[in-house]
């Protein structure tokens, strides 16, 4: 690193050499990825191929044990925690869908805002009509507006897909990453998704991972394929999927 | 649709509670000082301190739910706090004493100098000003609360370990006020207090008063928790207690936010304690007993778990059924009935009273809205379609 530089890299982010064990099994091994801003990756493998760990390190819950991880060229993720790394931009949908299930979908939403987060902002909160706003046109965004009073946890798989998206939206975060957005649905519904994450992507960087190959496909951006912990391949969705070692180990099954 | 009505029932059950706390503190001491001993409708001055005690512990049940209801911190040490507002009370109260005690001391009471004490220990110091003592009733505990919450909540104990490292605490502070060389009445605690602000504490004027300021304390420990839960805040709070990682993921400080409700209640049980001690007229230190603590957690699942409402209720029946059958033949077995009240509202009512019938007034109204939509439809009114 050179130290006249500040910014180490133009990445938004840059991962080279992470390591994590548990209790001495190698869930990431040696994983180096880099993300252009603006960019919109997808990432696939097989099951344990450590793509959710890779989530879990890039917004803090896990801990690397050895690694260089970047978020926009200057930060340092791995010494930092959660909720900071929150507020510096980065949001996460999860695998299974969290939603705070006995709250309302807007309530969910209004959570989700990225407005004054501390005791004293909350506790002294007014609504703005700025922010009122907002929650509507993401609840039009992801089709939720004629749900917008019922219980989150009352909403089908699909419909809490969505919402934890929404509330991706709200936060409004540099970096998203979206794990298995279109598990449990549709084909129009995973077409719709497809069709969002796209939109997204015009104004924000993302990481999407999917095991769903015709909604890879669709989204027509680079594709990283994990395996044990490690890439294995990268590319347009044509070249890693004619990759011998990709068919090998997760498509040709 | 729901969740509006959620409010609204509760906005309802708040008002019905406000209500009904108002009037026993207004109707209650003036039926006892008005209306002639014996009569009917008077209400005798034992009945007043009873009653007194049970408002105390429904203060104590509010504390609890605002952090256990709302938040998912189960406290299994609350009655430390409360005793230790009582404690803060007490000594307050010993130091009114002044000459009147067995040995006369001007200064100090009669177990330091029984103890052959020569001079008041610092941690007594400025408790014969009222002011000072009620300022200490809300900082003592509050400090303590912070600096516990300060550790458990940064190094993230939650859960079963929380609740096991809050019992450690109480029984802690247990031991240590026992001990005579603690400074604090040792096992007998203080008692024989003699005068607040200058009024007998005996009297029936000043127990009658005492009542009112608790119901008014209830009242406004009420209208606290109420405001805290029905902010955004409150809204984070329930984040954290249904999906707490979740909640750090969007950029919330959580332990800032248990950190903040964990002294507010903290405080709250502080006050009760404070209310309790005038009018129990003692304070030693089987308050801190690790079982009071569960008690009164079971008041609260009785009651009905974040419903605040159902907390105070569930601390006032309780405790009714606690006097009603500590009284009789069945003295010796309260505890087994406790024990298997708490796994009855487990097993069957697992919202407590309150949650339960929260929950059919909802479901029967919206059967009663669904009947009439329907009723609507055949009448050929379209209805607005729900999004799938
Ligand atoms: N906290 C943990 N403790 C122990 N092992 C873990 C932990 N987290 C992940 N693992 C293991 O690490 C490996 C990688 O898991 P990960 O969840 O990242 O896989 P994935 O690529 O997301 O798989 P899937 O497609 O099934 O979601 C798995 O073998 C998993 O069991
Ligand atoms: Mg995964």
């Amino acid at each position: 690193m050179n130290v006249m530089d500040t910014r180490a890299t133009s990445a938004m982010l840059y991962l080279d050499g992470v390591h994590v064990s548990f209790d001495g099994f190698h869930a990431i091994n040696n994983l180096s990825l880099t993300l252009e801003p603006g960019e919109m990756r997808a990432i696939i493998g097989p099951n344990g191929a450590g793509k959710t760990t890779m989530m879990d390190i890039i917004t803090g819950k896990t801990k690397p044990d050895e690694g260089t991880v970047l978020f926009d060229g200057v930060t340092d993720l791995t010494r930092l925690d959660e909720t900071r790394i929150a507020e510096l931009g980065i949001g996460r949908k999860f695998q299974k869908p969290t939603v705070f299930e006995s709250q309302t979908v807007q309530d969910n939403l209004l959570l989700a805002l990225n407005v004054d987060h501390s005791v004293r902002g909350t506790l002294f909160w007014r609504g703005s009509r700025d922010e009122a706003e907002r929650i509507d046109r993401v609840l039009e965004t992801i089709r939720l507006t004629e749900a917008r009073n019922r219980l989150a946890g009352s909403l089908s798989h699909g419909q809490k897909q969505w919402l934890e998206i929404g509330m991706l939206l709200a936060q409004d975060p540099k970096l998203l990453l979206v794990d298995e957005p279109v598990a449990g649905m549709t084909d129009v519904e995973t077409h719709l998704t497809a069709e969002l994450l796209k939109e997204i992507n015009k104004t924000h960087t993302v990481v999407v991972v999917e095991h769903d190959m015709t909604f890879v496909r669709e989204l027509g951006v680079k594709v990283t394929c994990l395996h044990e912990g490690t890439v294995l391949a990268e590319g347009t969705i044509d070249q890693v999927s004619s990759n011998e070692r990709v068919i090998e180990v997760y498509l040709g099954r | 649709m729901t969740p509006h009505m959620l409010t609204r029932s509760l906005d309802r059950s708040a008002t019905i509670f406000l209500a009904v706390v108002a009037a026993c503190g207004i109707l209650i001491p003036l039926s006892n000082l008005l209306l002639p001993a014996g009569s009917f409708l008077q209400v005798p001055t034992y009945l007043v301190a009873l009653w007194g005690k049970y408002v105390c512990y429904a203060i104590l049940a509010l504390s609890i739910d605002l952090i256990w209801g709302y938040c998912g911190i189960l406290s299994l040490g609350h009655g430390a706090f409360f005793a230790l507002g009582g404690y803060a009370m007490g000594m307050y109260l010993m130091r009114q004493i002044g000459t009147r005690g067995v040995y006369g001391n001007p200064v100090l009471p009669d177990f330091m100098v029984f103890l052959n004490y020569s001079k008041l220990p610092w941690t007594w110091y400025g408790f014969d000003m009222f002011w000072f003592a009620a300022l200490m009733v809300l900082v003592v505990p509050g400090l303590l609360a912070f600096c516990f919450g300060w550790l458990a909540f940064r190094s993230r104990v939650t859960g079963v370990y929380l609740s096991i490292i809050t019992q450690a605490m109480t029984y802690a502070l247990l031991l240590a006020f026992f001990r005579n060389d603690f400074g604090f009445g040792g096992n007998n605690g203080l008692t024989d207090f003699k005068d607040i602000l200058g009024f007998n504490v005996q009297a029936e004027g000043t127990r009658a008063a005492l009542f009112a300021l608790s119901c008014l304390a209830l009242i406004a420990g009420f209208l606290i928790c109420r405001a805290i839960v029905s902010s955004k805040l409150g809204k984070v709070l329930i984040a954290v207690r249904d999906a707490e990682s979740r909640t750090r993921f969007l950029g919330y400080r959580v332990e800032s936010y248990k950190l903040f409700v964990f002294t507010v209640s903290a405080c709250m049980a502080g006050v009760a304690g404070a209310l309790y001690v005038p009018q129990v007229g003692i304070i030693n230190p089987s308050e801190f007993a690790p079982g009071n603590s569960i008690e009164a957690v079971i008041w609260v699942a009785v009651g009905g778990r974040g419903t605040l409402v159902g907390a105070a209720l569930g601390a006032v029946v309780v405790n009714y059924a606690k006097t009603f059958f500590t009284s009789g033949v069945l003295a010796p077995y309260w505890l087994f009935m406790l024990g298997a009240l708490f796994i009855l509202v487990t097993l069957l009512l697992p919202k407590g009273i309150v949650g339960t019938f929260n929950a059919w007034w909802d479901s029967s109204k919206e059967k009663r809205a669904a009947t009439m939509a329907s009723a609507a439809a055949e009448d050929g009114v379209a209805e607005p379609k729900m999004a799938e």
